[in-house]
């Protein structure tokens, strides 16, 4: 039991650290993204698990998580639990226009093996760890000494009534998505546009995998692979309405001591509606 | 006409069998009724037919009726039928599954919105006084869009083209599957 735990936590950990251990998948998934009437509830699903939207490894905390009305106003979730697999919570939407839900986290991470060959990494187990705490935590003579600056985000969009743009800004910090196609006005068959940007400069080559709800259910995979361009534009359209889970990811040296790299991950549930 | 007699027999508001000068006020109601009818035929109007349906839970299907220059841009609302009679608007709560209304009209509006929100119909023919509703349009190619989502049901959408401003008589009819059985748009020219 304690040991289930304990990599549970590292799982957890690594997959909020490293975006690019491609086991695990991080996904905060609302049950529906564009409601109506006076006010109206939706609930979320927030899990770290291999499966798209498959909830098999890892409930994420959900206390991590930030919601924003669209006059800006921080809103509370409600209803938290936190299951074996996944935390659920719902958010009551009572103010006409978009919510964002995310979390943003950035940290200096290190990785390096000890005398022994054994592995290790700091600041571990989700934590965040700043310059002055790597100097005094992480040896500076360890073999394969890896320092990094990471950023990751988790976001998902959600509408009463019409789709409003004020809570989608730039922050300046980590890899972040201008959603030049609004996520909750996506639909089959139109251009889906999106730029990204890394620390507030386009971030041209950033990775972006698109994977489409019921995943299980497939036997080759459908998902969509795609480069972001000069200016850090991608453009996608889908045949098919579903529940999409976009991840992407962004590295490069321009990293300041004592890291040596940056890598960047935002992730993006959103829902394409048929007409 | 159907839905006259219902109407006038519930007015009376018992169900005792009317009497006999009743019953003849009631033929002369029915038949100006009908004259009424036969009339606003010759005017501008939509009509809408819904389909009854065998199944084990009907609810009367939401309904939604625009008109949209040809790229789908939403130009004149005509009509939403949606349940207006609960509590708090929670009626308003499935407004969203007239999905090409809702994208095209409804997310914007404040509901409910005058001279266009009604209470939902049963099934067979509504009509729709066209009165004044396009006069604003500017000349164009258009279409009239009907959209109808049913609570454990499907969705069904119909257009039909139109060009304004009306230079002879209109009669366009489409055909529908499921949700709705047609749409039939009448328009004479502007006089």
């Amino acid at each position: 039991m304690k040991k289930t735990l304990l990599i549970g936590v590292t799982a957890l950990a690594l997959a909020l650290a490293s975006p690019f251990s491609q086991a695990h998948r991080v996904w905060l998934k609302p049950s529906t993204t564009s409601v109506s009437g006076d006010s109206e509830w939706i609930t979320f699903d927030v899990a770290v698990a291999n499966g798209i939207f498959h909830p098999d490894h890892f409930a994420y905390p959900a206390e991590r998580l930030s919601v924003v009305s669209p006059s800006g106003e921080p809103v509370d979730i409600q209803n938290q639990q936190k299951l074996r697999y996944r935390s659920v919570f719902d958010v009551e939407l009572t103010e006409s226009g978009t919510y964002k839900v995310f979390n943003a986290s950035q940290s200096l991470v290190a990785f390096w093996k000890d005398e022994d060959g054994e592995r290790h990494f700091w600041p571990g187990r989700g934590k965040t760890g700043t310059v002055e705490e790597f100097y005094e935590a992480v040896p500076q003579d360890a073999n394969e000494l890896n320092v990094m600056q990471t950023a990751n985000r988790l976001e998902t969009y959600v509408t009463l009534g019409a789709p409003t743009a004020d809570n989608n800004t730039l922050t300046g910090q980590g890899l972040e998505l201008k959603a030049l196609t609004h996520p909750n006005d996506a639909y089959t068959g139109e251009p889906i546009d999106f730029q990204f940007f890394m620390s507030g400069d386009e971030a041209q080559g950033t990775k972006v995998i698109v994977v489409k709800d019921g995943e299980k259910y497939r036997d080759t995979t459908s998902d969509v692979e795609v480069i972001a361009d000069e200016q850090g534009k991608i453009s996608l359209q889908f045949d098919e309405p579903g529940m999409y889970w976009l991840e992407a990811e962004y590295e490069d040296d321009k990293a300041k001591a004592p890291a040596k790299k940056r890598r960047a991950s935002y992730v993006l549930v959103f829902e394409v509606l048929p007409l | 006409m159907s839905k006259a007699t219902p109407y006038f027999l519930s007015c009376d508001g018992k169900a005792h069998r009317p009497k006999k000068l009743l019953n003849r006020l009631l033929q002369l109601t029915l038949s100006l009724v009908f004259i009424g009818t036969t009339i606003s035929v010759q005017a501008d109007e939509l009509e809408i037919t819904l389909p009854t349906l065998d199944v084990a839970e009907y609810h009367a299907p939401y309904v939604a009726a625009w008109l949209a220059d040809e790229r789908g841009k939403r130009v004149v609302d005509i009509a939403v039928w949606y349940d207006t009679d609960m509590a708090n608007n929670e009626g308003e709560k499935w407004l969203k599954d007239l999905r090409m209304w809702w994208r095209r009209s409804g997310r914007s509006a404040s509901m409910p919105i005058d001279g266009v929100s009604g209470a939902t119909r049963r099934p067979g023919k509504s009509v729709i006084a066209l009165d004044e509703h396009f006069s604003n349009v500017p000349a164009g190619d258009y279409f009239v869009w009907v959209e109808a989502a049913r609570e454990l049901g499907g969705r069904e959408t119909l257009k039909v083209p139109l060009s304004l401003p009306v230079t002879q008589s209109v009669k366009t009819r489409a055909e529908g599957q499921h949700e709705l059985s047609s749409i039939t748009l009448h328009m004479e020219p502007a006089k």
